[in-house]
């Protein structure tokens, strides 16, 4: 099954705007607008790639700080995203107690994650249980870094959801660090996806820079996952092209030259590339989608600014569910 | 004597004890090439290699763990949990392993080693990465907690955490590791005992006991109200456990009033434990109910700045504290 090409020039997009977008927070932060941001960028196609293969509205996902670009493709708009940059009331997230990047949209079946690494695995794994109990076709896609491999409940979650035969898909975001630490010192193997073999799956590389790519890896996995044959370990490996956070400076752990490089594999870039080159997108074309990324991002700064910042006292509920009527 | 930032104490306190003793060792995440994401172990990958100053896999329950191994084996290990809102994923190891191993094997095995990790909100971390774990651990014998509140502190009570033959948690004030100044002794090997408290302002209204930023904080809240003519005595608690009871008691039968202050949330926290002491024990000496002054009852500081200013007890709020004690 091929990718129409009004869908490939719409996972282009989306991976320009959360760009865009991205790049801004950074800009805010360095205005001093905003205390904190956690980029995702150089992680753009492996995101919109992979949320482009589950059904919106219809499948879960359980995803990681980096995923701004896959909270966009399923449907998080700019302007939420930047009102949880400043830290106001009607972010969707978290009403503004989570830091920023710390995601969850529950219309779209996205589940809160917390700050401590891979405890998202398991949720991952138990909503897939869930699924399978009640014979559903829905599929679970969760995503992690490959330093947070390294945590007892990253192999935990995958080995139950192996035992059980359980429709997720893991998605390792590979970007070679983790803060300053380098894959070498998180693991002996040669990667996230080779530690599914030891526990009974089969486990895939992809080139994450490559948004068609991881595109089409993960809906075989979720294909596979939805007809009832389990749970796969992808790994799509790219490069972090930013600091950990606005709080790191990598200069300390790694040179300027070794980021260059990994700038020639700009997944926008590729991204572009490629659709000029099938004759999808023409430079024109492409200077009109800039133009709407940028009044997008504009238009979604100025709402956010405008938003209300929470009471102070509001923070005292909810505690327990009987505060909260959904509806 | 120099003056320097709290996060220095303890980076010096790391630097002298490696140079001291070639058992000590520093494992944690990010502690090598960047020198820890708060600076706390800048030049000490340099100084030592990083057979000594280990960058660990993302992994908490291997940095304890394995640590607990190495102490057994008769290494000194520094384990760095990188924010003490992640040293959940050890916690099966701190409190079933190190805390119990001597007991269990009745003195022949120890544990020497020591479990940094800066805690603390105020910061804009949100959730988590804002919280003070202390009270899970303080319910623990076996182990010692130790939270310093200044530079001379941090160091000499790091110094002493090493050379213990116990598993030591140690919890530092990461709002204070910058903005806590103070002066320690240039070249020299001092040690600030484990146990003590110390009375910090001596006073004679009412005692306030706190510690970490708190005690910060309680210091600025004393000056505010001595200028109205309370007169405060300020108990810096150090190390939470064991506790210190003869200085909290002395210090009550002194004052007669009674507030405890920290920021983890009020339910089952340290204020508790020393509420209970001056309840027992020193009761005939109060002259008024025993106060605390704590975070709210939720289960963490949220991130945006109203709400985050809701959660946080300050120097106004202890301030206000004393006013409404003093006045009882
Ligand atoms: C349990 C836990 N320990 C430590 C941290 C601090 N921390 C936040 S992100 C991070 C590195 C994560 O690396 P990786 O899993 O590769 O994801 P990446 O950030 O590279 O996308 C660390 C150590 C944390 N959030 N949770
Ligand atoms: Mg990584």
């Amino acid at each position: 099954m091929s990718l129409s090409n009004e869908k490939k020039k719409e996972m282009f997009w989306i991976m320009l705007l959360s760009r865009r977008l991205d790049e801004r927070a950074w800009v805010l932060h360095r205005q001093g607008k905003i205390a904190f941001h956690i980029s995702g960028i150089g992680q753009e196609a492996a995101q919109v790639g992979a949320a482009s293969a589950i059904t919106k509205g219809k499948d879960w996902l359980v995803p990681y700080y980096r995923d701004l670009a896959m909270m966009i493709a399923m449907g998080m708009t700019p302007a939420e995203f930047l009102m949880s940059l400043f830290g106001k009331a009607a972010e969707p997230t978290s009403g503004a107690r989570q830091m920023p990047s710390h995601f969850s949209l529950k219309r779209a079946n996205i589940v809160s994650h917390s700050a401590p690494v891979a405890t998202q695995s398991p949720h991952a794994a138990g909503i897939a249980l869930g699924i399978k109990m009640d014979k559903s076709d829905q599929v679970v896609l969760t995503t992690i870094g490959e330093g947070a491999t390294s945590q007892g409940e990253w192999y935990e979650a995958v080995n139950f959801a192996a035992v059980h035969t359980l429709p997720v898909v893991f998605l390792v975001e590979n970007n070679q660090y983790a803060i300053s630490v380098p894959q070498k010192l998180q693991m002996a193997v040669s990667g996230a996806a080779e530690k599914a073999c030891g526990l009974g799956l089969e486990g895939i590389k992809v080139d994450g820079t490559q948004v068609f790519k991881v595109h089409q890896t993960v809906l075989d996995a979720v294909v596979k996952a939805r007809q009832g044959e389990g749970p796969t370990v992808i790994e799509a490996e790219m490069y972090r092209l930013t600091p950990h956070s606005s709080d790191d400076d990598d200069r300390s752990y790694r040179t300027r030259e070794e980021v260059e490089r990994h700038k020639k594999k700009d997944p926008i870039i590729l991204a572009k590339n490629h659709l000029l080159s099938e004759g999808l997108l023409s430079e024109e074309e492409y200077q009109t989608l800039e133009e709407k990324a940028k009044s997008q991002v504009d238009d979604a700064v100025k709402a956010a600014q405008q938003a209300p910042f929470p009471k102070g006292e509001t923070a005292a509920s909810p505690v327990y569910a009987q505060e909260v009527n959904h509806g | 004597m120099a003056e320097i930032t709290l996060v220095e104490a303890v980076r010096q306190a790391m630097d002298e004890e490696l140079g001291r003793d070639k058992k000590v060792f520093v494992i944690g995440e990010d502690v090598g090439v960047r020198g820890g994401v708060f600076r706390a172990t800048v030049g000490l990958f340099e100084k030592y290699g990083d057979e000594r100053v280990i960058d660990s896999p993302l992994a908490e329950l291997t940095i304890v763990g394995v640590g607990i191994g190495a102490a057994l084996y008769g290494k000194r290990p520094i384990c760095e949990i990188q924010f003490a809102d992640f040293i959940y994923p050890a916690f099966n190891q701190i409190i079933s392993e190190a805390a119990k191993m001597f007991y269990r094997s009745n003195g022949d095995w120890s544990v020497p080693m020591v479990i940094r990790a800066p805690y603390g909100g105020g910061i804009g971390g949100g959730l988590y990465h804002s919280q003070s774990v202390e009270a899970f651990f303080t319910h623990v014998p076996g182990l010692k907690v130790v939270i310093p509140s200044n530079p001379y502190d941090a160091k000499g009570l790091l110094k002493s955490a090493v050379r213990d033959p116990n598993p030591v948690l140690f919890f530092e004030p990461k709002k204070g590791y910058r903005l806590i100044k103070g002066e320690v002794p240039d070249d020299e090997d001092y040690t600030v005992p484990i146990g003590p408290a110390k009375i910090t302002r001596a006073g004679q209204d009412m005692s306030v006991f706190a510690y970490g930023m708190m005690h910060h904080y309680a210091l600025q809240a004393a000056e505010t109200v001595a200028k109205e003519g309370i007169d405060v005595e300020i108990v810096d608690l150090r190390t939470l456990y064991p506790v210190d009871r003869e200085t909290i008691l002395k210090s009550v039968r002194k004052t007669s009033k009674a507030l405890i202050v920290h920021e983890d949330n009020l339910t089952g926290g340290y204020g508790a434990e020393v509420a209970a002491t001056i309840a027992e024990w020193g009761f005939m000496d109060l002259d008024a109910p025993i106060r605390r002054l704590a975070g709210p009852d939720v289960p963490a500081v949220p991130f945006s700045h109203p709400m985050q200013g809701w959660f946080m007890v300050d120097a106004d709020k202890i301030a206000n504290a004393i006013r409404d004690l003093a006045s009882f």
